[in-house]
């Protein structure tokens, strides 16, 4: 594990280069560039809100902004983005990097960390847009937000460890790219980002607790949207998922570790 | 001691499994191992020392990528220990995993940081990366608008942009223009001098012995020899032609099926064509080689003359060497009695051509031309392939023996 450390700090140039031109690569070509980055979650944000914002407008208690069902929406789907996009680039990073892998030699954890740089720096770019919206909005939560960094730092580290769990089986065995797809549409469904948990029968509830996307999504939420601390029975949940992310992080870096001499024979 | 290379027991094992199935089982369920060892290289050891120079050659498919990509560590080794100090620079295949949507510059940038150097280091040696790559413009357009000279002309002006203490080249030079692998091979020389070690591969006889020390040749996943280059390109030679040798006996269809156009009066016909060395028949042959063209012939009715010739052409048609018995003066042929059978060799004391493939078309006529009487005409009776021996290296359909270069300074 130390190795591994060591191995990234001494290729940090090579990943932070990496990240840079992966971010590049994303718009290169395009005439609108970076703005990109915003139009996609910007788009997705303006489609739900008009769909679903009469529906659910009723059922978010507690809430007087006009903008309610927006914000509500933004603290759920912003970090949900940020979760699936470190899913599908770690997942396909070493099959979409096998060029490089065989071609040349360098640290492999190079590459998972760079799917991740460039996952967080698109999350970072949306998340201050965000923000500075609350901030000119009037509704900023104010120092509550640094209730939210423990969530995301679960999130990344939950993230990551089924990312490189996914990445190292996908070089083997192509279906986990196919099946990851599938799986990331019902688990969206499965966590109240478009809707709130309060709407759903109280049998479903005690279902979604043990959803860990929805654990961390709550937290976001009550902090973003009620600007209120998550009450300890919350803090209680999100330890289980931090739990459970260690879990996911060591089984993946296992995994990784055992595998990634095979890798390059099999690309 | 920097710049060594030692290689012990070294061995490349692919797992092979009946399905993906297995595979599967064989991660999830204890037991045994469901998958069965492939070997591409096994019990590899040498050791180079520090400035030294080893060129490795060997048939495709012999182990040499798989050796050096194991030496360089992109691939793991199934068993055995490769020992390295001081920094290696390794330029495998063709691209080194360049990206063809940037431009070259930051695929340079790339590239040197995958060497393990920092950004301000690659920044200060790009006007020297590019003053030695010579693509002008380029430098700043996406890879994927290179040729594929132009690739490597870009990963070696990277890869040796800074000496490194081991320098590992793959085939990847070949991919590039003569002038281009000229200025490589001086720049190689000069770390040469300056005591870098090299592990060369190249399937160029000339590059071999003009940069190394010493070769090494791989053959079905061995060491078959390891010695001085010309020894060990020598018994390649051997190797290549006794193989191929083999192999065109094994499968060679009979005679007539390969046969080219036949045409003439047959007063007199050709039985069998033969091209011999050391008395075995031979589809290659080495430049310089000793043999004998071997022509059976019937003579059918009462003739006043016969005559039997040989043409030797290349590849692309053209005529390279014939003559005749006439021409050489023997009338033997004359007097032979009707319906006899005979055998006439033609010895050729050493085959002075160039590399490559030729034709040899062989006839019966009467006198000194076939115009006249022609009794048997066999178009393109056998084929062969000429490959390089121990000699210097040359180009050409020919090679002329004995030439020497001598300098006299004008006084």
């Amino acid at each position: 594990m130390f190795g591994l450390a060591r191995d990234i700090w001494h290729y940090r140039g090579f990943v932070h280069g990496s990240i840079r031109r992966d971010i590049a690569a994303q718009y290169r070509g395009s005439l609108l560039g970076a703005a990109w980055v915003m139009i996609g979650p910007l788009a997705l944000i303006l489609i739900y809100t008009l769909v679903f914002s009469h529906l659910m407008k009723s059922r978010l208690t507690g809430v007087d902004s006009a903008f309610g069902y927006s914000i509500f929406l933004c603290a759920g789907l912003l970090p949900w983005t940020f979760f699936t996009d470190s899913l599908s680039r770690l997942q396909a990073v070493f099959v979409a990097n096998s060029n490089l892998m065989k071609k040349a030699t360098f640290p492999r954890i190079c590459l998972p960390v760079i799917a991740v740089g460039t996952a967080a720096f698109n999350f970072v770019v949306i998340a201050v847009l965000f923000l500075g919206f609350l901030l000119v909005s009037g509704v900023f939560p104010g120092w509550v937000l640094l209730a939210a960094v423990p969530a995301l730092g679960v999130q990344v580290a939950l993230s990551t460890g089924l990312g490189m769990l996914f990445a190292t089986l996908n070089v083997f065995f192509r279906d986990v790219g196919q099946a990851m797809n599938l799986i990331l549409q019902f688990w969206f469904w499965l966590t109240p980002i478009v809707y709130p948990l309060g709407s759903l029968p109280g049998w479903a509830q005690s279902v979604l607790v043990w959803n860990p996307m929805a654990v961390l999504v709550s937290h976001y939420q009550s902090v973003l949207l009620y600007h209120r601390l998550p009450d300890p029975g919350a803090w209680l949940g999100l330890a289980g998922v931090a739990g459970l992310a260690l879990i996911s992080l060591w089984l993946g870096l296992a995994t990784y570790r055992r595998r990634v001499g095979e890798m390059v024979d099999e690309l | 001691m920097t710049g060594q290379l030692s290689v012990e027991g070294l061995g490349k094992a692919y797992r092979f499994y009946p399905s993906r199935w297995a595979r599967l089982a064989e991660w999830l369920l204890p037991g045994k191992p469901r998958h069965e060892l492939l070997w591409v290289l096994r019990d590899i050891s040498f050791t180079v020392a520090p400035g030294e120079s080893v060129g490795i050659i060997g048939r495709n498919g012999a182990g040499k990528s798989t050796l050096l990509k194991l030496i360089t560590g992109t691939t793991k080794p199934s068993e055995g220990e490769v020992r390295l100090s001081g920094r290696v620079a390794a330029l495998l295949e063709l691209g080194m995993g360049f990206h063809p949507e940037f431009t070259g510059r930051e695929n340079a940038l790339m590239t040197g940081q995958l060497m393990g150097l920092s950004a301000p280091e690659i920044t200060s040696a790009l006007p020297q990366i590019e003053a030695f790559a010579e693509i002008g413009r380029y430098i700043d357009e996406p890879l994927r608008t290179y040729s594929s000279g132009m690739q490597v002309r870009l990963a070696f002006s990277v890869t040796t942009a800074f000496r490194p203490d081991i320098l590992i080249v793959d085939e990847a030079l070949a991919v590039g223009d003569l002038y281009f692998q000229h200025k490589c091979y001086a720049r190689i020389r000069q770390f040469r001098a300056e005591g870098m070690t090299l592990l060369f591969v190249s399937h160029d006889p000339g590059a071999i012995k003009s940069l190394c020390d010493r070769a090494i040749l791989l053959d079905a996943g061995g060491i078959r020899a390891d010695d001085r280059p010309d020894n060990v390109l020598d018994y390649y030679n051997a190797l290549v032609a006794e193989r191929e040798n083999a192999a065109g006996l094994a499968v060679e269809p009979p005679s007539s099926l390969n046969a080219g156009m036949r045409s003439g009066d047959r007063r007199a016909v050709l039985l069998d064509v033969a091209l011999l060395a050391d008395d075995r028949p031979v589809k290659v042959v080495r430049v310089g080689q000793p043999v004998r063209l071997s022509i059976r012939l019937r003579k059918d009715t009462d003739l006043t003359d016969l005559t039997v010739g040989f043409l030797i052409r290349d590849r692309l048609g053209n005529d390279v060497y014939g003559t005749n018995s006439w021409l050489l003066g023997n009338k033997e042929l004359r007097s032979l009695p009707v319906g006899a059978v005979a055998c006439v060799d033609c010895r050729i004391p050493a085959l002075n051509l160039g590399p490559g493939s030729y034709s040899i078309t062989v006839a019966l006529h009467s006198d000194v031309t076939h115009l006249e009487d022609n009794y048997d005409w066999w178009d393109k009776a056998l084929v062969f392939e000429v490959v390089r021996g121990p000699e210097l290296f040359f180009v050409g359909v020919t090679q002329l023996p004995g030439v020497e270069v001598r300098v006299s300074v004008d006084p």
